[in-house]
């Protein structure tokens, strides 16, 4: 594909859906959203320069590999598991606490917050190597 | 205890972090820390021979009763003694013996797991805990056997000992497993008090056959004898330690341990026994005609693993002492005899019984050695193995039931292991040194000194042997015996039956050990006689079985693993079909009419959309075309979604139906181009097919609306959403809180999917 509004598009929009896919992440504690939706979307705007330019220069640009965002969601998920172990009765129980912040009530933070974090990074690898593995390589060529 | 278990596990993995000049020292470092841990054993025998065992218990999972159970009793003890004292010689000899191979870290690793694994086996009261420690020695000796791995025998031999010792394992599982639901424990302690129960019990025979058949197998009694002289293709100290000293005891220490809990019924002191004797002969028969040092040696291993079962199966007092005191001899001489078996065959290159001779020359000491561990061996004083064959006569002669020909059986094997013992000492170091093979002459100390230990241990408890029976031998038979024992132990037992015996014994055995060594032929019609008469050759039978087994499992696999994806995924589909159809059918109780209700004609315009776009996307000629009909039917289901306020679930089939489109044009790249190559009757099956998914489907979305729920679980989850959680959005606290291990086993699973289709789709296609 050879779009030059596509690609001048992806320049900007891209970082404009991962910021939105982050909104999307932290308000879906208490409205609409989460890590798994927040993933998804982050995960296709991630590649959509994929899309506007070649999969191979994404490739070549994106920092973190695909299966570095995975791993880093399950470290993630799986530091969340263990404070509920010491601090209160099961595994992966929820423990929560408010974060100071000066003109406000505080921000509430907790594990299962955390734990969301995770998903949502594991899901942005997920997506991202399904489209990377489909579009590598032309192996009927 | 624990600790100790913990120390040796930690210091096994410890030897990879080695820096490389220690690294050089790994054998003789491991050695010290053996002979630490048997001096802290041996700090124990006072008290524990005045009947204080050391007790650990721990809770593990209480709710299986499964607890963390450790016990060092006399039995125990007399066990972790021979580990860890043999352990700290073999150390020192695998020091020496191991130096010229690549790997070691491996080698010392592994061997060091093992008798860490060992120690925890012997000292183990809980069945299950034991079990544990028991499947752990095997998977071990598994990876010592096959050492030598470029070997297509040294993988072969420890695959085979694997396979059988693995199914006696599972038998010795579905035993403890049986017995333990008798009296509802797996602690040794239960099982011992309520071993009237047990025995009373109908589980009692099956239970027993099959905590036998992971004894028999793992201390190879026939008919599964035949591993052991097949896993002679480990390195020495591995022979020395695991399959003579140390592992394949592990089967009579269970024997041992179960029987005051087990013994003393009539299937017990008629099974054991005979299996033992039968072992017994084999192991001495077979031993006369091999002429590989190490299968010689194997074979009287079997022997002696034989005389062990048989004289715990006995159950009689005398029986039991000799059965303990014989456990201290075997170790002692056939550890040092597999040390020097394997010094020979590195300093000659050769295990050949015919291509030695005259060593004695060569290697004064080592003969020396061999000497005292062989007379050992054939029962001659003053060594400790003289006294062993005594006792081992009287208890023979002493046994109820058929004890006459278990007496008889015995002298038969004492004079077969009487010529097997001369045989080699004159095959080996005496007569005329053979020039086929180079020795070298490098000495080494620490070959001589660990066997040289042992020899000279067996020596001196010979001459006085009250130490060892006072302190060791006394607290063991206790435990087996469940009453205090004394066993008084002497050289010179005077002038009795058993005396004139053991000079029969010594006689015949001469006689034949002078024949098979003056008349070579003899030994040689000797070999072709067993051919014919024993043609069964059953490492041979073993390999066919599992041939032919592993042909019946591929061929029946292939039915079902046909390799064609489109079956695979009817199947899936008709199965799941199957199963809802056939639930669907029991339990009925829809009701059409309360279903069907009128929806606004904005909801039902979209569901004809959705059904045309459907419809579309089957009948189309253009891939493109049915691509976007999807995604049609996508979005058209997320705004139903949306009409009835699952927002979370809108956004999510939003986003999904976006990657799928973009996946599935990205695969449209690949494909070739479009044509019809489906026969008429292919479409109508798949026809078929689709309409029996679909309608199942369809029925149960209906059925759900029936089901009545008497406490919807969703109400919990909307009350206690954001007082107990601090979340307003429920669906995503149950995703992230209520329901986080579900998520959890979700987000691996994509994971790994993910994975699974990157390395599918980079691998290069196969050549075919």
């Amino acid at each position: 594909m050879n779009s030059v509004i596509l690609q001048i598009a992806s320049k900007y929009v891209r970082w404009l859906l991962v910021i939105f896919s982050v909104i999307i992440l932290i308000r879906g504690h208490n409205y609409p959203g989460g890590g798994f939706i927040g993933g998804l979307l982050a995960g296709l705007s991630l590649a959509y320069k994929g899309f506007a330019f070649t999969p191979e220069l994404l490739k070549k640009e994106i920092k973190i590999k695909p299966e570095g965002y995975m791993g880093i969601g399950l470290i993630l998920i799986f530091i969340s598991i263990w404070p509920g172990v010491f601090l209160k009765t099961a595994i992966m129980q929820g423990v929560w606490f408010t974060i100071p912040f000066p003109f406000t009530e505080g921000f509430k933070f907790g594990t299962p917050f955390l734990f969301d974090i995770g998903v949502f990074f594991t899901v942005i690898g997920v997506t991202l190597l399904f489209l990377f593995s489909l579009s590598y390589e032309k192996i009927w060529k | 205890m624990l600790n100790l278990l913990i120390i040796y596990f930690l210091l096994a993995v410890g030897i990879f972090l080695l820096p490389k000049s220690i690294k050089l020292q790994k054998g003789v470092l491991i050695a010290v820390v053996h002979l630490a841990a048997f001096i802290w054993f041996a700090s124990k025998i006072q008290f524990i021979s005045a009947e204080k065992p050391i007790i650990l218990f721990a809770h593990w999972i209480p709710e299986l009763g499964l607890n963390i159970e450790f016990l060092l009793d006399g039995l125990s003890l007399a066990f972790a003694l021979l580990v860890s004292g043999i352990g700290a010689s073999v150390f020192l000899y695998a020091h020496s013996y191991m130096k010229s191979y690549d790997y070691t870290d491996k080698f010392f690793f592994f061997l060091f797991l093992f008798s860490g694994a060992m120690l925890g086996l012997v000292m183990s009261s809980n069945l299950i805990q034991l079990f544990i420690f028991w499947e752990f020695t095997t998977v071990l000796s598994f990876f010592l056997i096959s050492f030598f791995h470029e070997k297509e025998v040294a993988r072969k031999a420890a695959f085979q000992s694997l396979v059988i010792t693995f199914f006696g394992g599972l038998g010795l599982l579905a035993g403890i497993l049986l017995i333990g639901s008798v009296v509802d424990s797996y602690s040794l302690n239960d099982w011992i008090a309520g071993s009237e129960k047990i025995k009373e019990s109908s589980l009692y025979l099956p239970g027993l056959l099959l905590i036998l058949l992971g004894v028999f197998t793992k201390s190879a009694q026939f008919p599964f004898h035949f591993w052991l002289p097949e896993a002679m293709q480990a390195p020495a100290p591995v022979s020395a330690y695991l399959h003579s000293a140390t592992m394949v005891k592990a089967g009579v220490f269970l024997l041992a341990r179960l029987s005051p809990a087990l013994g003393g019924t009539a299937e017990w002191t008629f099974i054991v026994p005979l299996f033992g004797v039968i072992t017994m002969l084999i192991g001495s028969y077979f031993a006369i005609t091999q002429t590989d040092l190490k299968i010689i040696l194997a074979y009287t291993t079997i022997n002696a693993l034989g005389i062990l079962v048989l004289l715990i199966g006995i159950d009689t007092r005398l029986s039991i002492k000799a059965a303990v005191l014989f456990l201290f001899i075997h170790a002692f001489y056939k550890a040092s005899l597999f040390m020097v078996a394997g010094f020979i065959e590195k300093k000659t290159g050769t295990r050949d019984l015919n291509e030695l001779g005259g060593l004695k020359k060569s290697f004064p000491i080592t003969f020396g050695i061999a000497l005292l561990a062989l007379l050992s061996m054939a029962g001659l004083p003053p060594m400790l193995g003289f006294l062993g064959k005594e006792l081992i006569y009287e208890a023979k002669v002493q046994s109820p039931g058929f004890g006459s020909l278990i007496f008889i059986f015995g002298v038969i094997s004492n004079i077969f292991m009487f010529a097997v013992s001369m045989r080699l000492i004159f095959k080996v170091f005496l007569g005329k040194p053979k020039n086929s093979y180079n020795v070298s002459k490098i000495k080494n100390v620490m070959f001589v000194l660990g066997p040289g230990l042992l020899v000279l241990l067996s020596l001196i408890f010979g001459i006085s042997p009250n130490f060892l029976g006072k302190w060791i031998i006394d607290p063991a038979m206790s435990v087996i015996y469940a009453e205090p024992v004394k066993a008084e132990l002497k050289l010179w037992h005077g002038f009795n039956l058993v005396l004139f015996l053991s000079l029969a014994t010594v006689a015949a055995g001469a006689l034949l050990s002078y024949i098979l060594i003056k008349k070579d032929w003899i030994e040689e019609k000797w070999r072709k006689i067993n051919k014919i008469i024993f043609p069964v050759r059953f490492p041979e039978v073993f390999s066919y079985a599992l041939e032919k087994f592993v042909a019946i499992s591929v061929s029946k696999t292939k039915v079902m693993q046909h390799g064609y994806h489109r079956y695979y995924i009817l199947t899936i589909i008709l199965f799941t079909a199957a199963l809802l159809w056939l639930q669907l059918y029991f339990t009925r109780g829809w009701h059409l009419e309360t279903s069907i209700t009128f929806q606004p004609f904005y909801i039902s315009g979209l569901v004809l959309i959705i059904v045309l776009a459907t419809l579309f996307t089957v009948l189309t000629r253009s891939r493109i075309a049915a691509i976007i009909a999807m995604g049609v039917t996508g979005y058209g289901l997320s705004l139903i979604f949306l009409y009835y306020s699952a927002v979370d679930l809108a956004i999510t089939q939003i986003l999904a139906e976006t990657l799928m489109v973009v996946m599935f044009m990205l695969i449209l790249q690949r494909l070739p181009v479009f044509a019809r190559l489906s026969a008429k009757a292919t479409k109508i099956r798949d026809l078929i097919v689709a309409s029996i998914f679909g309608s199942a489907m369809t029925l149960v979305a209906i059925k759900a609306i029936n089901v009545d729920f008497n406490n919807p679980i969703s109400e919990y989850f909307m009350a206690n959403s954001y007082d107990k959680a601090f979340g307003k959005n429920v669906v995503n606290v149950i995703l992230v809180d209520f329901r986080a291990l579900d998520t959890l086993g979700e987000v691996t699973v994509l994971v790994v999917a993910a994975l699974g289709v990157s390395v599918l789709l980079n691998s290069k296609k196969p050549k075919t």
